[in-house]
């Protein structure tokens, strides 16, 4: 049995349902922060027997740009755009906490009806990466304000990212680090976005967006 | 009738104060006081047996028949637990449901003799007491399917003792997640800081005190001696997951399972001195993210 993996794996899933159930966005961002540090150990595991060059570099900058700099120009953007927490999401919290319980039931029935070409690191990977890409997707279309949406982009992109490295041993790196330039660059505009949408009305709810006419 | 059970229900009887009185303890001890004498619980208890009761003209039967029904639950609820890897006294397949509605009906008569005063003030408290202990119910009962579905039993005595030390290295995430629920669910049913302060007599924060602050005399002994079993009972559910030594030597397992038991107490008085009580807004979250890590942990055995 995989064990280090698997314990990242639930940590992974446990951290999903923090997001999920958090008011705090400075806590949403540190989870996110610790989801990217997870996925750096999980590059690590996934490949124990064949610990090469490439996957410790992948872990690293993996681990460095999600872990580090994501939380970093989020939390620079936090302070700019004066929120602390999210108030009256679109859908509740402890509702949230439930849909997200039927979301990994849903992702436990969906993976055993995926055939997958090579065995797996852990048979909880499937489920685990589809969960943690359907909590980004809740947390994109639940919340109202833009930083936890684009905290819920880079959860999406977690899970995907988990998934690509758990199930295909031998991603090409380069195909993985353009993918995370892709999301460096995406968050990167996202947090300039935000600060500058707070400097210029002086909140960041994305609810009122809806009222502009042209 | 085995020796065993009878040993381990009479010292849940003998120490259930005693564990209260650590819980006081750790809690003065971090304050940096030097708390009560351990012996204290014992002698309130004493103290309340030898005075009167008062009953108000507008309670009825139901008022006086509160504390003796949640007693006698929970004395039969004792029953059916075991401690330290041993047998239960009563043990019958599903007797975890009768262990879960036993819990229920003490909650049931205290919340009934709660609205039997006419207060609106104890209407609250009861109120409060049974959201939240219908959130908590899902976390308990979820966890003790992992249990069961991992140990093929329906039956405390037999699930609880064959949590094994093996099983805790084959399945350890998962009893970990059922650990973590429980342990809400053990501060939740006691009234215990994250949800109740069991000390406080502020009206904006009293859930399980404002419904017996009627009573008086023997009935506030009964109440108080049941509400020590119960957190001796559930401690001793949380301990025998926690604690799997079964190395089948009563005075080995037993002595371990009383050391693992002071154990919890003397967290729970860390939890307590180290957290402020959450906004009551806030218990439903924390009762539904027990309930979620239970959940989880039943999908892990599951799959």
């Amino acid at each position: 049995m995989t064990t280090w993996s698997d314990t990242a794996l639930i940590l992974l899933v446990l951290t999903d349902f923090s997001l999920l159930g958090s008011t705090r966005l400075g806590a949403c961002i540190r989870f996110v922060a610790f989801q990217g540090v997870l996925l750096g150990v999980l590059t690590l595991t996934a490949h124990e027997e064949m610990l090469s060059l490439r996957s410790v570099t992948l872990a690293i900058i993996s681990s460095g740009l999600k872990g580090a700099a994501f939380p970093w120009l989020l939390l620079r953007a936090l302070q700019a755009a004066n929120v602390r927490r999210e108030i009256e999401p679109f859908v509740g919290y402890n509702l949230s906490l439930a849909i997200g319980t039927v979301a990994l039931l849903a992702s436990l029935w969906l993976s055993s009806r995926l055939p997958l070409p090579s065995p797996l690191v852990s048979p909880l990977l499937v489920p685990v990466a589809l969960f943690t890409s359907f909590t980004g997707l809740f947390l994109i279309i639940a919340r109202k304000k833009a930083l936890t949406q684009v905290v819920g982009y880079l959860v999406m992109e977690n899970g995907i990212y988990a998934f690509g490295v758990g199930t295909v041993p031998d991603t090409p790196l380069l195909v993985e680090l353009g993918v995370l330039l892709d999301v460096f660059v995406a968050v990167f505009v996202m947090g300039i976005a935000v600060f500058h949408i707070s400097r210029q009305f002086d909140h960041i709810d994305t609810d009122q967006l809806a009222v502009l006419k042209d | 009738m085995p020796l065993v059970p009878v040993l381990h229900l009479l010292l849940a009887l003998g120490c259930a104060p005693l564990l209260v009185s650590i819980v006081r303890r750790t809690k003065a001890l971090v304050a940096g006081r030097t708390g009560q004498p351990l012996l204290q619980p014992y002698r309130d208890l004493w103290k309340l047996l030898q005075k009167g009761a008062v009953y108000s003209r507008t309670t009825t039967w139901v008022f006086r028949a509160g504390p003796v029904v949640g007693l006698a639950a929970v004395l039969t609820a004792l029953l059916v637990m075991p401690f330290g890897g041993a047998r239960a006294l009563v043990a019958f397949p599903g007797d975890f449901l009768f262990f879960a509605y036993l819990l229920g009906l003490l909650r049931f008569f205290t919340v009934l003799a709660a609205l039997d005063t006419g207060s609106s003030f104890e209407g609250m408290g009861a109120s409060r007491e049974v959201t939240f202990s219908a959130l908590a119910e899902p976390a308990l009962f979820l966890g003790l399917a992992v249990i069961a579905r991992q140990t093929d039993s329906l039956s405390l005595s037999t699930m609880l003792s064959g949590v094994t030390a093996e099983m805790w290295r084959q399945y350890g995430p998962a009893l970990v997640l059922v650990s973590i629920g429980f342990m809400i669910v053990f501060l939740t049913e006691n009234a215990r800081i994250p949800v109740d302060d069991p000390t406080t007599h502020l009206e904006l924060t009293m859930i399980h005190e404002v419904m017996v602050l009627d009573h008086s005399g023997p009935d506030l002994a009964y109440i108080t001696y049941g509400s020590a079993l119960k957190l001796w009972i559930l401690g001793a559910l949380l301990v025998g997951i926690l604690a799997p030594v079964r190395s089948g030597s009563l005075w080995l397992d037993s002595g371990v399972a009383c050391a693992a038991m002071i154990g919890v107490a003397i967290v729970t008085g860390l939890i307590e001195s180290s957290m402020a009580r959450l906004r009551l807004l806030y218990v439903p979250q924390l009762l539904v993210g027990a309930g979620v890590l239970s959940a989880l942990a039943l999908m892990l055995v599951l799959r």
